[in-house]
């Protein structure tokens, strides 16, 4: 029933190809507890990490910064929880996402869901390889326990596990895009 | 019926807007068409849609548009979703 023009052409459930959240959330791209004083430097956070794990070159921050000042801060997606990106560019090596948690909560401008305490870098080097992840994350963060789990993480390997133990109660991730 | 989710970039938000109001529209039991559009897009593709969804910050910049635009603050509530689905629906 889904068909788009413009942008988000990837259906969702369908996806075959896609990686899992466990495979685009590497242990690397995961940052708890990070300074961050005003919002540019909590979306270079989200930056850097996605630059450990490979996923980018350092220029992406910038045009996440930039994707920010143009279109304002509807990357805050829900409260506390900001999703960082830009648009497909030389500066995406390959999809990823990070995890980054700031050690203060900080404001983006958002009236409803300001202030930020995690956000969620995202790298796409087109419109498919990251559905099935997203959808994964979008659907645990959802989730009550498993967001207060994921919140609560004393360290990278209690991030990775929470996942795993979710992506294995849901079922396959594509299922579980698919609701 | 034709629903037009519009975000910013078409990777992100937008691709969460789409999930969430699939989910929502069968637990209403509606079928519709469900485009995404990505901001640069969204005016000249709202002139064929019944239903806009989006952001607050998106709304703003979108301006006057002919279908009703409703507005999600937060992308991951379902319920959210689906009781401003249903409240449009019934007035579209």
């Amino acid at each position: 029933m889904s068909s788009s023009r413009g942008c988000a052409t990837a259906t969702t459930g369908e996806s075959v190809s896609a990686a899992s959240l466990s495979e685009l959330l590497p242990v690397e791209a995961i940052e708890l507890g990070v300074p961050a004083g005003d919002w540019r430097a909590a979306v270079r956070a989200s930056g850097e990490a996605l630059m450990a794990a490979g996923a980018t070159t350092a220029a992406y921050s910038d045009e996440m910064i930039a994707t920010v000042e143009q279109l304002g801060p509807y990357i805050v997606i829900a409260p506390g929880i900001a999703l960082a990106h830009s648009r497909p560019s030389p500066a995406v090596l390959q999809p990823g996402l990070s995890f980054v948690t700031l050690a203060t909560p900080v404001d983006f401008g958002n009236r409803a869901n300001d202030p930020v305490q995690l956000v969620v870098g995202l790298a796409a080097p087109d419109e498919r390889s990251h559905v099935e992840a997203l959808a994964t994350l979008a659907g645990l963060l959802a989730d009550g326990p498993s967001r207060e789990a994921l919140l609560d993480a004393r360290n990278r390997d209690e991030v990775r596990a929470v996942i795993a133990a979710y992506e294995l109660r849901s079922g396959s991730p594509a299922g579980q895009a698919e609701g | 019926m034709k629903i037009l989710a519009v975000c910013g970039m078409g990777l992100g938000s937008g691709l969460l807007l789409r999930m969430q109001a699939e989910k929502a529209l069968r637990q209403l039991g509606v079928t519709a068409d469900l485009e995404v559009a990505d901001i640069g897009s969204a005016r000249a593709m709202a002139r064929t849609a019944d239903l806009i969804i989006t952001s607050n910050e998106l709304a703003e910049q979108l301006g006057t548009v002919k279908p009703r635009v409703v507005t999600i603050t937060n992308f991951i509530d379902l319920d959210e979703m689906v009781r401003k689905l249903r409240a449009a629906l019934q007035e579209t």
